[in-house]
């Protein structure tokens, strides 16, 4: 072991770091915005809505994240879509997840008790506003802990990524060690930087918890 | 006279009327429900006119919450018509009749407020948002002005210190009553009760029911289904009796309780003194 070399490599691999971290949050941040939607569109009531809403989420369920990577990344080209490593990169994680995020809200929706939406309804409440105000927000907070679940495991998922070559933390030591020779000290660095960044997320969500527990 | 055990006792030509010339707030005629081969509801014929307060009583599963729910569409009935002043609930008036969608139900169910057993107060925002929010969202009033009036209404059920609070830090009793002016603020024409303090304490019952009589006093028209015989012999204008799915004894207190002849509502009232008596 020859911790001079993880010096020298550090300024390389927090900076990889940052792009995980934000390839990471704008995966589910996306992936946010696709599992509300297809939540909603499972609940609605249509049943074309509810089929495509469960054929969707036991595809991205079903197939391995890096399976879905490769499909996007070699696939879309052969029909006429040229795709950057990091748009595949970013489509595939939120795709995934929404699928996941999904049926988190949906769990957690139907934890929400009948008489809630009923009480909106007796004063006259839009179908709507009952969504944004009364289910949505209380969905939310009961998928709080199972969301930061998804955001950790995402984060370790991006790792994936690396086999388009994107320059993220995988790629960039699996890249370092190759030159250096040193792999053992590399992917040690590199996982204890995974650790660092998903125990600070573990202790944001614990923050977030606490605060919404208040109400 | 009102009562007898046929359930044509119950209408509205038949009982004694309370005021000179009432006006009729909710006319129920031959309501029936059956969820599969279960019927809950059988030929239901009820009038309540406007600042009474009428009293639903019974065992449970005689139907009397199924009846309350179907007055403001939570519950579709089968047969027959409610009318709420006037105006046909849930269906529209033209023949054949078709059901109302949700948006069309919004009309409607501004007008006809209800407190539930769960008091259903949302856990996400405090007394004062709980009672702004319907000002805001259904009958469009500024945030500022809604805010004010939810100051107004919790003072008048005596929770304006608790404006703040959100409803995991009040007593049962405190919620209900959030839950009352969160109905009242929208200057309901009439008020649903679906057994307000059954999910209370008994030392909370109190403040709930207090609540209710001064509404009552306002002249608030109510129904109200519970199991407080105290209540609706000191405050109802007429009770009926529910027995699997009928109205088997309607009309003033004194004459329910004390002079049916039914069989069913002596036994259940029997029930209920030995409940209540040690």
């Amino acid at each position: 072991m020859k911790f001079s070399v993880i010096v020298d490599a550090l300024p390389h691999l927090l900076g990889a770091a940052v792009t995980t971290i934000w390839i990471s949050l704008l995966g589910v941040m996306l992936g946010q915005v696709i599992g509300v939607l297809v939540c909603v569109a499972r609940q609605s009531g249509r049943r074309s809505l509810d089929v495509a809403g469960g054929v969707y989420v036991s595809f991205f369920r079903g197939v391995p994240l890096l399976i879905q990577l490769l499909l996007i990344y070699y696939m879309l080209p052969l029909i006429g879509i040229d795709v950057p490593p990091l748009v595949a990169a970013i489509g595939a994680l939120s795709l995934a997840s929404g699928a996941y995020v999904s049926e988190i809200y949906r769990g957690s929706l139907n934890a929400v008790p009948h008489g809630q939406s009923e009480a909106a309804l007796a004063l006259g409440f839009s179908a709507p506003t009952i969504w944004k105000r009364i289910l949505l927000p209380q969905a939310f907070r009961i998928s709080v802990p199972a969301l930061v679940n998804e955001l950790i495991l995402l984060l370790k998922a991006s790792s994936l990524i690396s086999v388009v070559g994107v320059a993220e933390l995988t790629r960039t030591s699996q890249t370092i060690s190759a030159s250096n020779f040193r792999p053992l000290e590399i992917y040690l660095a590199a996982g204890v930087i995974y650790l660092a960044i998903n125990s600070a997320l573990a202790l944001f969500g614990a923050l977030v918890e606490r605060r919404l527990a208040q109400g | 006279m009102a009562i007898t055990e046929s359930p044509a006792a119950a209408t509205a030509t038949q009982r004694s009327a309370p005021a000179a010339e009432p006006t009729p707030m909710v006319t129920i005629r031959g309501v029936s429900k059956a969820y599969g081969p279960n019927v809950v509801l059988r030929d239901i014929d009820l009038t309540v006119n406007k600042s009474e307060v009428v009293c639903l009583i019974g065992p449970s599963g005689s139907g009397k919450s199924t009846l309350l729910r179907c007055i403001n569409f939570l519950e579709v009935y089968d047969r027959g018509e409610i009318r709420i002043e006037g105006q046909l609930v849930g269906y529209s008036d033209t023949t054949p009749r078709r059901r109302l969608s949700n948006a069309q139900l919004r009309g409607l169910r501004r007008n006809v407020g209800m407190v539930f057993q769960q008091f259903n107060l949302w856990p996400h925002m405090t007394a004062l948002e709980n009672v702004a929010e319907a000002l805001v969202q259904v009958r469009g009033m500024d945030k500022g002005a809604a805010a004010d009036r939810a100051r107004q209404m919790l003072a008048r059920v005596g929770l304006a210190d608790k404006a703040d609070s959100y409803p995991s830090r009040l007593s049962g009793g405190q919620q209900q009553r959030v839950a009352i002016a969160r109905v009242i603020a929208m200057e309901p024409h009439l008020m649903l009760f679906d057994e307000p303090t059954s999910a209370l304490d008994p030392e909370l019952v109190g403040e709930v029911l207090q609540v209710m009589r001064d509404l009552a006093a306002d002249g608030m028209t109510m129904v109200v289904v519970t199991h407080e015989m105290g209540f609706a012999a000191n405050v109802a204008d007429r009770v009926a009796f529910l027995d699997r799915g009928r109205i088997a004894a309607f009309g003033p207190p004194r004459e329910v309780f004390h002079e049916s002849p039914d069989p069913r509502l002596t036994q259940f009232l029997q029930t209920y003194h030995e409940r209540n008596s040690f």
